[in-house]
Order: structure tokens, then C-alpha cells, then sequence
């Protein structure tokens, strides 16, 4: 009997918060920019400087812990995080251990029709560390010669988000990691851009017997630059230590490395003695107190959460599958929805168009670019008045993304647009009917399907422009 | 000059019978005469000293509005960082170091109108009872160039009992000030954790660290504390509260006022002249109507063992920053990790190095809990006792160290016989609340003797009005051979 | 209490590259001191946890303001060795 092995996966996301200056310090929080100009005494670890905590960071992980149904701890400590390493500047970092800002909290994720509650152990507040650019070689940190440091992401404000281990497959564990940093993206508090590294996702991955309760032995994925290498990676690993066991051998516990490029994970050096943090009580710092008028007054100020909008999107007349989809999609495609619905747009056809064509266009052109909401109202507009048959509207809003022009615009280039003007098609009926007075006889006589044939005349003599619901009422109307 | 009180040069000062100028060079002509002998300077910064004075004379020939410090020349530990002026801590892994930024302590100083005539000696990062830890050699006790002047602020303590400068601060982390003070004849104050800014002081044990004065009288330690303590938003721990106003009532006197002697604090290990002398003060105490009773605190006697768990712990984070990367001493290696360890192992002393291992050690898997985690327990428990001890007692009274200073490389041997000297001071710094030294007498070999008064936080009034009082009975105006006018 | 002490595993963590002999030496010490600070095992504490702050304040922030930041020229002249834009260190050996 060969065994089914169940994958179990826990989700660990970093998420740099956009406050205007760090954590700790008054640096401005850059993306880019000139290497260490946005460095001081605090944020360099220069002897006799002292870290002050950022309060709208504060206010924004709280923000964050209670979009996530987190409870708000009273009291919380920050603790000092101790090892040594090149970029971290006082060779500890200012973290979070036994006391962190939130707790117990949840995310549902949809996968197909199932939803699944993802539990969320903690977020805690810390700092970032600087970045370490590994010269020669390629840039690989095995062969390099040396290692350049720059500073100015030392000390910008990090929460970190710790999922459960409640994740069951590689195709879940992208769900959540999507639908949280959309979430994040729509509090306001983060760029939450991937690529970038203002959002980073480390999995912690490990298999067990289907039916069984104890853990396996669990390895820590980094280096995941994209939801679809997080998704390889996870499956990747997956599939790894399955053959082990499979195999008779054991997994180690270890920290391994996506590697995009070989498409596998790869051992990094065994850190067995990192782990040791000797975490404790950053004494540079005051406990913090979260008042309940101050959560609720906080809690008062979130944004619409997915839950909810999907039961407004369904009230709206939406279809069940279309509003959870829609619920759960990127800030900007929903901003167009809801601006298209604004000036108009009937809900059911918007939500068709932005969870259906639009998000698969923006996927399949990989483009930041987004059609907004007057736009997609105009191209409603224009398959709703017959000027647009369905099939060219799609093309039409690829090529909107493409070139960011209008949907009017765009279908007369392409030239798409469907003669909807009666005038003009009772001509060409008239000429068609004209010239196949025969035909018309036959249909006169009861044989139906000839009208299939003359619409197809009609339609033939427009250059298939004609909008043939309309050119099938006109001949009716005529040969009635 | 040199031998002026701060009191007494700011009035000259401001009457324009002396120039700050005329003032520093007095000064600096005592620390030539004395430094060989001392070595209480790791820097003096006779340029930027100067200018401060050139200074401060022509805001008084404009009439523009005197600081509280105008003209006054003032050293400060090598700890504290010092803007383009070397800071060092002591330390041959900060050898040449130039911080870009002062502390807060020395930019109010400096706003003042103070006039900065340099760095002063110390344990490495403040870590002794001696200053015979410094990597640039020990300073010597003014009394007796064969003694240590304690530490390890030794080097403020001999420059003020010198008259190098009028008045100097420190560092008092487990008594870094006042056991210094008592060893060297001069006032040595800390006040409540949290008074004074701790920004740009190098921390050695963060809760533990403040800053505080040194001076010949009480009177000139209220005056350097008033400059620098206040709220600063740079440093979260730092009291938004207003700060005790102490000047009001220091001539006061003790009548009525509650004084308790410590049971804990005498006994074996302290010298007899210095227990003779402890008692006789309490008596005058008591012949000026206060109240004196015994008081017990048993959490003293393990206040010692909680506090080398606790300041070894955050040293070990406070000290992980100097690895050669990014200032101070690099020993170059193959990897980065190898370089980290050589300049560790080579920039930094055997005391530092010690405790740097002893709190790794007890903060690391598996001892936590028995240790650092259980001092922090004995900590609160102490705290807790102290303010019980509070409701009964206004002040408390000790001697400021078991013994007068003792000779070089005495101790240095045995790290726990030279602990011993904090056992006195360890329990204010553990509490946060203030205490101050106050000489009151030589020994037999003429070396001083120290009286501590301890109050509850925030409680500097009770303390100074105390402290005040002993001084006036100690009546105490001897000074070091060294300090003799030119 | 007598006290176990991995010492090269200590010096390992707080990155000390020290010699057999100090290893030794720093071993030794560190047992004397440890049996006296194991004294504070010994005291009761039920009911009390570790004190914050003595003057029992919490919540210090600052607002969420830029402040100048310090000029990189004199930053890298404090660094024992730089490039004129980053700092350089040797390469790492752990990943």
C-alpha cells in the first residue's frame, strides 16, 4: 500500500510599511535612491544612539492585525533579536518575541469552490536591515569576493505576518499569499510590491501521512521574487521530500533557497546555531499599551474587507462565483468596478468584465497598466447599444491595456465597430431584398431557413460590420 | 582659579572680574602641571575649549543673555559622543573614532554656555571600579598616584579633585560615579533613571546607565544637573515629568527628616575607618534632629549577583555593534564572519570581553530562565522593597564603597573581589533612583571616605537637602597634594 | 551550584575569536562568578515579573516626521574600508 502524504504549510510574510520616515529614526523611507544617504546615528547603529518608535507604524500594525481578525494584545514588548550579521547594524534587530502587537487571527482563501479559514499565529513589529550586494562571481553568495553594504533600508518599519500551518497545498498557499497582500495594498500601508521586496513571503513546508496528526520535519523556503515562484517552489519542495521519504531517507531541518532559474530549492549553509537569539526586552524601549478606545477607533477606520464586500457585491445582483472573485482581486481592478458601476454600469456586466477579460488580460499581458472605470463604462456602453459584438469587444480592451486609449478609439482603429444605425441597414436590407426576389418568395411561402441566408447576404454586403440581431429584426419586420 | 567652586567663577564671571578665557587657561595650566602624574584626559581639546571661551567672553561683552554654565570649563567621560572630537569609551576598537553627532547631555551643555575642555579616562565602556581597564592606560588617584581613583569614571573624579575643571560628568551604571567620587574627595551624583537624556552616551547596560555630575560641592552638582536634565525626545526611556526642583530647599537642613541606615550595607569586607566614619556622620545626622533608624533590605544582599546577570546581558547587545564594519578598528579576515571575530577578540580588553561572554552566557538556550530571567525577577522584588523601605525613611545612608582606594592591580586579578567595591552603590542603579556621594573625611592614610544618601525616584529634593546637610557637617575642605595653585 | 559552560559555543555566539588558552581562562572565571550570581536562584519571587521602566512609564513614540539624514561622505569616513558610496566588507561565509 503506498502512502498519500499531506503537504503542511505555514506562510511567514515581511511587509515594509510606507510611513513617510523608519521605525526608529526620522530617515525617509525610499525605494532606491543613492546608497547610504538615508542613514543616521540610530538607523547605522552608531555607538550611543538610541531607537524612538514611529507611531503611525504602530498604528498601521494594529490596522493590519485587525483586518486580519487579530486580537490587539494590551501590553506589548518589543525584544532585541540578537545575531551577527554584516548588514543588521547593531548586530541584533529590534523585534518581537513572546509579546508581539497581535494575535489569533484568520484569513479565508478560496481555491475553486472551497474556502478554507487560514489561521494567523502573531504580527509583530521590527525593523529591516540593510542591504548586502555580493560582489564578483556573478554576484553569488557562495563565490563572491567581497560584499558591499548599503544602509538606507536599515530601520525602515517591517511587520511581520505569521500564518498557522493551516496551508494544505502550493496552489492555497499562493491564494493566501495573493489575497494578503491585497489586503495589505488596500489598507494603504504598504506598497506591498512584490518584486520590488516590499513584500517578501517565506514558506515553511513539510509532509506527513494523509490521516495523521504529528508534524514532519519542517524546511524553510526563501528567495520567492513572484506569487507563481512561491506557488513552483512550494510544489517543488513538495515533490522533494516526498521522494525521500518515498526513498527510506529523512528530511533535514534546514533553510533552502528557491532557485528560479534550475526551477528546485537548494541547501543554504546550515545555520544550527543562529537559532540561538537570546532574545530579550529591548530595554532601549518603553512597553506599549493599546487602549481600547484607541483599537476601536482604529478598527472604525478600516477600509472594506473582502467578507464583507463580497455580501455587497452579491446584493448588487452579482453572480455568487463573480463576487467572491471580485472580492478578493487586486486593489486596482476593483477601483475600476466600482467606478464603472458609479457612472452607470450595470454591477452584473462590470463585475463580469473586471473578475473575467480584465484580470485575465492584465495576467496574460503581465502589465501594471489598468483600464479605469469611465473607460470601462464607455466600453460597456458600446456592446450594450449593439455598436460592439462581444467577441470584439475582448479585443478591443486588450488593446485599451496595450495603448491605454478609449474603447471608441480603439474599435474604430480596428475597425470593430458594428453599424447599429438603422437608416443606413434598412438600405442594404432593401438592396439585398431587391435583388433575390426569389428568395423572398421562398420564405413568404413558410421556408423558414431562407432568412439565415439573407441575413448572411446583408451581413456579407456591410463587410460584416452590421450588428445581425438588428439586421435579423429588420428582415423580419419587412418580409412580415 | 582652578580652585574655584562653579558658584564662585560664574559670579566672577559675570561681574567681569574674570574672562572665561583667563579662566580655561587656569584650568589647563593645572592639567599640565598634574596630567603626567593622573592621565584623568584620554583628549584635551585645547582648540575647541578656546573658541568656547572666546566665545562665551564676547556674548558677555555683547551683554546677550548668560547660560546657566556661561564660561564654565567642563570635561565629560569619554563615553559620551562628542561631535568631530574623539570618543573612544577607552577602547582601542574605537582608537580615533569621530562621531558625527554630540549627546544630548553635551549639546545642553554646550547651549549652556559651558566651555568643554575634554574627554576624561574610564574603564573600558564603562566597565570596572578602577578606570584601570582603559586600553590607554589607568588614571591615578590624586591623593595617592599609587591608588585607583575608582571607576569607571576616574578620570572626571581626578580632574574635578584636581581642579583640571570645575566640574565633570559620568556614567553611573552599578555606581560608576559615586564610587569614584568617594575615592577622589569630590561630590559624585545619579540621579533618577531617566532625568537625563541617555542619546549619544554609549550604553553599557541600558537600564541601568545614566548620566550625572561631579563636583566639588553639592551646590555646583545641583547646578551641572539642572543644565542637561529634562526631557528629551531622542531617548524613549527619558521622563516627561517636570524635573525635581532641589535648589529651594537646600539649606534646610534634616530636622525631622526620616533617615535610615542600612543593615545591609556594613559589616564584613568594609573598612573600620570607613564604618567609624559612616557612624560618626549618622550621629551628627541625628544631633541635627533627624530621625535615624535601621533599616533591612534583603534583597540587597543578592543585588550584587543580579546586577552581573543583568549589565553583562545588555552589554553583550550593546557592545555586538563594533565588528568592524562600518567604524573603529577592523582586523581584516578571509570571510566577513572571521574579520567580525578577530576585531572582537583583538579591540576589546579582558573585562569588556568577560562580560561580554558572561551575558551571552546568560541569555543564551536552556539558561535564560535560571539566569537573566531570574535576576529580572530579583530586580522587581528589589524595587518592590525599596519602596516599602520608603514609606519609612525618607533618605536611606551608607557608605559610598566598603573601602578607600586601594592600589593599583590590587584587584585586577579577581574580578569578583573588584565587584565587591559596588556593592553599596549597585542597588540604586538597579531601583533607578537617585544617590549621591559626599566626601566627609580622610582615612588614616589620608585617603577620603565617601557618605551615600539615597532617596526613592524621583525624590532628588529629600536627597540634595540631605546631601546638603551632610556636607556642611563633614565640613570637609581638604584637598590633594597635586591641587595646589601654581 | 557548580555551572556548565559550552565556552566556545559562547564565544561563537557573541563572535569572539579567542585562543584555546583564553578560552580556558575566560571558562574558569566565568564559573566563579556564575556560582556567585546563582545565588539569586535562591530567592523567592513568586508574583513579581521583570520591571520595564522604574518610573513605570509606557508609550513613548515620535511623530512620523523626516529628519535630516547625515551626509554619506563623512558616514564612510568613519568605515575602516568603502568603495566612495558603499561599505565593503569581506565576503560572508553563511548564506
Amino acid at each position: 500500500m503506498t502512502t498519500v502524504w499531506e503537504p503542511v504549510i505555514g506562510i511567514e510574510v515581511h511587509v515594509e510599511l510606507s510611513t513617510q520616515s523608519k521605525m526608529f529614526c526620522g530617515c525617509e523611507v525610499t525605494f532606491g535612491g543613492e546608497a547610504n544617504t538615508k542613514v543616521c546615528p540610530t538607523c547605522l547603529g552608531l555607538p550611543g544612539a538610541l531607537p524612538v518608535a514611529n507611531s503611525v507604524a504602530m498604528d498601521w500594525i494594529v490596522r493590519i492585525g485587525l483586518a486580519l481578525q487579530c486580537q490587539v494584545s494590551e501590553r506589548s514588548v518589543f525584544h532585541r533579536k540578537n545575531y551577527f550579521y554584516a548588514d543588521l547594524p547593531k548586530n541584533y534587530q529590534v523585534s518581537q518575541f513572546d509579546l508581539p502587537v497581535c494575535r489569533n487571527g484568520w484569513l479565508d482563501v478560496t481555491v475553486g469552490d472551497e474556502t478554507r479559514r487560514i489561521g494567523i499565529e502573531r504580527a509583530h513589529m521590527e525593523e529591516d536591515t540593510g542591504k548586502s550586494l555580493h560582489q564578483g562571481n556573478g554576484g553569488r553568495i557562495h563565490t563572491a569576493t567581497s560584499t558591499l553594504l548599503d544602509f538606507n533600508r536599515s530601520g525602515v518599519p517591517l511587520v511581520e505576518i505569521v500564518s498557522r500551518p493551516d496551508l494544505r497545498s502550493a496552489t492555497e498557499a499562493r491564494a493566501y499569499a495573493q489575497d494578503l497582500r491585497n489586503l495589505v495594498a488596500e489598507l494603504g500601508v504598504s506598497d506591498a510590491r512584490m518584486e520590488a521586496g516590499s513584500i517578501r513571503f517565506d514558506a515553511n513546508v513539510s509532509v506527513r501521512p494523509v490521516g495523521t496528526e504529528a508534524l514532519g520535519t519542517k524546511v524553510e523556503i526563501k528567495n520567492m521574487n513572484s506569487f507563481r515562484s512561491l506557488e513552483r517552489a512550494i510544489a517543488s519542495e513538495i515533490d522533494r521530500q516526498v521522494a525521500l521519504l518515498e526513498g527510506g531517507q529523512k528530511v533535514r531541518q534546514e533553510t533552502r533557497h528557491w532557485d528560479e532559474g534550475a526551477g528546485a530549492t537548494h541547501s543554504m549553509r546550515s545555520k544550527e546555531e543562529s537559532s540561538d537569539y537570546r532574545y530579550f526586552a529591548e530595554p532601549d524601549l518603553l512597553p506599549l499599551v493599546f487602549a481600547a478606545d484607541q483599537v476601536e477607533a482604529l478598527r472604525a477606520g478600516l477600509p472594506e474587507l473582502p467578507a464583507e464586500r463580497r455580501s455587497r457585491l452579491e446584493g448588487l445582483g452579482v453572480a455568487p462565483h463573480t463576487a467572491r472573485a471580485l472580492a478578493q482581486a487586486e486593489p486596482e481592478l476593483r477601483r475600476t468596478f466600482e467606478e464603472a458601476v458609479a457612472l452607470g454600469a450595470p454591477p452584473a456586466a462590470a463585475a463580469n468584465w473586471v473578475a473575467g477579460e480584465l484580470t485575465a488580460a492584465t495576467r496574460r499581458l503581465e502589465t501594471p497598466a489598468m483600464v479605469d472605470g469611465r473607460s470601462l463604462f464607455r466600453l460597456i456602453e458600446m456592446t450594450e447599444d449593439g455598436r460592439l459584438s462581444s467577441s470584439a469587444a475582448k479585443e478591443v480592451l486588450v488593446e485599451m491595456l496595450r495603448s491605454g486609449d478609449e474603447a471608441e478609439a480603439v474599435a474604430t482603429r480596428l475597425d470593430l465597430i458594428q453599424i447599429s444605425d438603422t437608416s443606413a441597414l434598412e438600405a442594404a436590407v432593401s438592396e439585398v431584398l431587391d435583388s433575390q426576389l426569389e428568395a423572398v418568395e421562398r420564405y413568404r411561402s413558410g421556408e423558414q431557413k431562407v432568412l439565415g441566408f439573407l441575413v448572411g447576404l446583408v451581413m456579407k454586403s456591410t463587410g460584416g460590420k452590421a450588428d445581425p440581431k438588428l439586421v435579423n429584426q429588420i428582415l423580419r419586420q419587412r418580409l412580415g | 582659579m582652578a580652585d574655584l567652586t562653579i558658584e564662585a567663577a560664574g559670579s566672577a564671571l559675570a561681574k567681569g572680574e574674570l574672562s572665561a578665557t583667563e579662566l580655561l587657561e587656569s584650568v589647563l595650566t593645572r592639567a599640565s602641571l598634574t596630567e603626567a602624574d593622573l592621565h584623568s584626559f584620554l583628549t584635551i581639546d585645547h582648540e575647541g575649549a578656546m573658541a568656547a571661551a572666546t566665545g562665551s567672553d564676547e556674548r558677555l561683552r555683547r551683554g546677550e543673555p548668560r547660560g546657566l554654565l556661561e564660561g564654565i570649563p567642563l570635561a565629560v567621560k569619554d563615553n559620551f559622543c562628542t561631535r568631530h572630537l574623539e570618543t573612544t569609551c577607552g577602547s582601542q576598537i574605537l582608537a580615533g573614532y569621530l562621531p558625527p553627532y554630540d549627546a544630548t547631555a553635551v549639546a545642553r551643555l554646550r547651549d549652556a554656555g559651558a566651555v568643554l575642555v575634554g574627554k576624561t579616562n574610564c574603564d573600558e565602556f564603562a566597565m570596572g571600579s578602577s578606570t584601570e581597564n582603559s586600553a590607554f592606560g589607568p588614571t591615578r588617584n590624586p591623593w595617592n598616584p599609587e591608588r585607583v581613583p575608582g571607576g569607571s569614571s576616574g578620570g572626571s573624579a581626578a580632574a574635578v579633585a584636581v581642579g583640571s575643571v570645575l566640574g565633570a560628568f559620568g556614567s553611573d551604571t552599578g555606581g560608576s560615579i559615586r564610587q569614584p567620587a568617594a575615592l577622589c574627595g569630590v561630590v559624585g551624583f545619579k540621579p533618577t533613571y531617566g532625568l537625563i537624556s541617555r542619546y549619544g552616551l554609549v550604553a553599557f547596560a541600558s537600564s541601568l546607565d545614566q548620566i550625572g555630575p561631579f563636583a566639588r560641592t553639592v551646590a555646583d552638582a545641583v547646578t551641572l544637573f539642572e543644565a542637561v536634565a529634562g526631557y528629551d525626545p531622542l531617548d524613549a526611556t527619558s521622563y516627561q515629568g517636570l524635573v525635581p526642583n532641589v535648589r529651594p530647599t537646600l539649606g534646610e537642613g534634616v530636622s525631622g527628616l526620616r533617615v535610615g541606615i542600612v543593615r545591609e550595607l556594613g559589616g564584613e569586607g568594609y573598612d573600620a575607618e570607613v564604618a567609624a566614619a559612616t557612624s560618626a556622620m549618622v550621629d551628627k545626622l541625628a544631633d541635627e534632629g533627624a530621625k535615624v533608624s535601621e533599616v533591612s533590605l534583603p534583597s540587597f544582599e543578592v543585588a550584587l549577583s543580579v546586577y552581573y546577570l543583568i549589565a553583562p546581558a545588555e552589554c553583550s547587545a550593546n557592545l555586538a555593534r563594533f565588528d568592524g564594519v562600518r567604524y573603529g578598528l577592523r582586523v581584516p579576515g578571509e570571510t566577513v564572519e572571521e574579520m567580525m571575530a578577530r576585531t572582537r577578540a583583538e579591540g576589546f580588553g579582558p573585562e569588556v570581553t568577560r562580560r561580554i561572554l558572561l551575558g551571552t552566557y546568560a541569555l543564551s538556550a536552556g539558561y535564560y530562565d535560571a539566569f537573566y530571567g531570574k535576576a529580572q525577577k530579583v530586580r522587581s522584588l528589589l524595587i518592590a522593597e525599596m519602596a516599602t523601605v520608603f514609606e519609612q525613611a525618607d533618605v536611606l545612608v551608607s557608605p559610598t564603597s566598603p573601602t578607600t582606594a586601594f592600589e593599583l592591580g590590587a584587584k585586577t586579578q579577581d574580578p569578583l573581589a573588584m565587584y565587591l567595591s559596588d556593592v553599596c552603590t549597585i542597588p540604586a542603579n538597579l531601583a533607578g533612583t537617585p544617590a549621591i556621594s559626599v566626601p566627609i573625611g580622610l582615612d588614616s592614610g589620608g585617603l577620603p571616605i565617601g557618605f551615600q544618601v539615597m532617596a526613592p525616584a524621583l525624590g532628588e529634593k529629600v536627597m540634595f537637602q540631605t546631601a546638603a546637610a551632610v556636607e556642611a557637617l563633614a565640613d570637609f575642605d581638604a584637598r590633594p597634594a597635586m591641587a595646589v595653585s601654581p | 551550584m557548580p555551572v556548565d559552560i559550552d565556552i566556545a559555543y559562547v564565544a561563537r555566539l557573541a563572535r569572539l575569536g579567542l585562543s584555546a588558552e583564553e578560552l580556558a581562562f575566560y571558562r574558569d572565571q566565568l564559573g566563579v562568578i556564575l556560582e556567585h550570581a546563582a545565588k539569586v536562584q535562591e530567592v523567592d519571587t513568586e508574583g513579581f515579573e521583570a520591571t520595564a521602566h522604574p518610573l513605570g512609564i509606557v508609550n513613548q513614540f515620535r511623530p512620523d516626521e523626516i529628519r535630516p539624514s547625515l551626509d554619506r561622505g563623512e558616514v564612510l569616513a568613519a568605515a575602516p574600508a568603502t568603495d566612495g558610496v558603499y561599505f565593503v566588507v569581506p565576503p560572508a561565509l553563511e548564506g
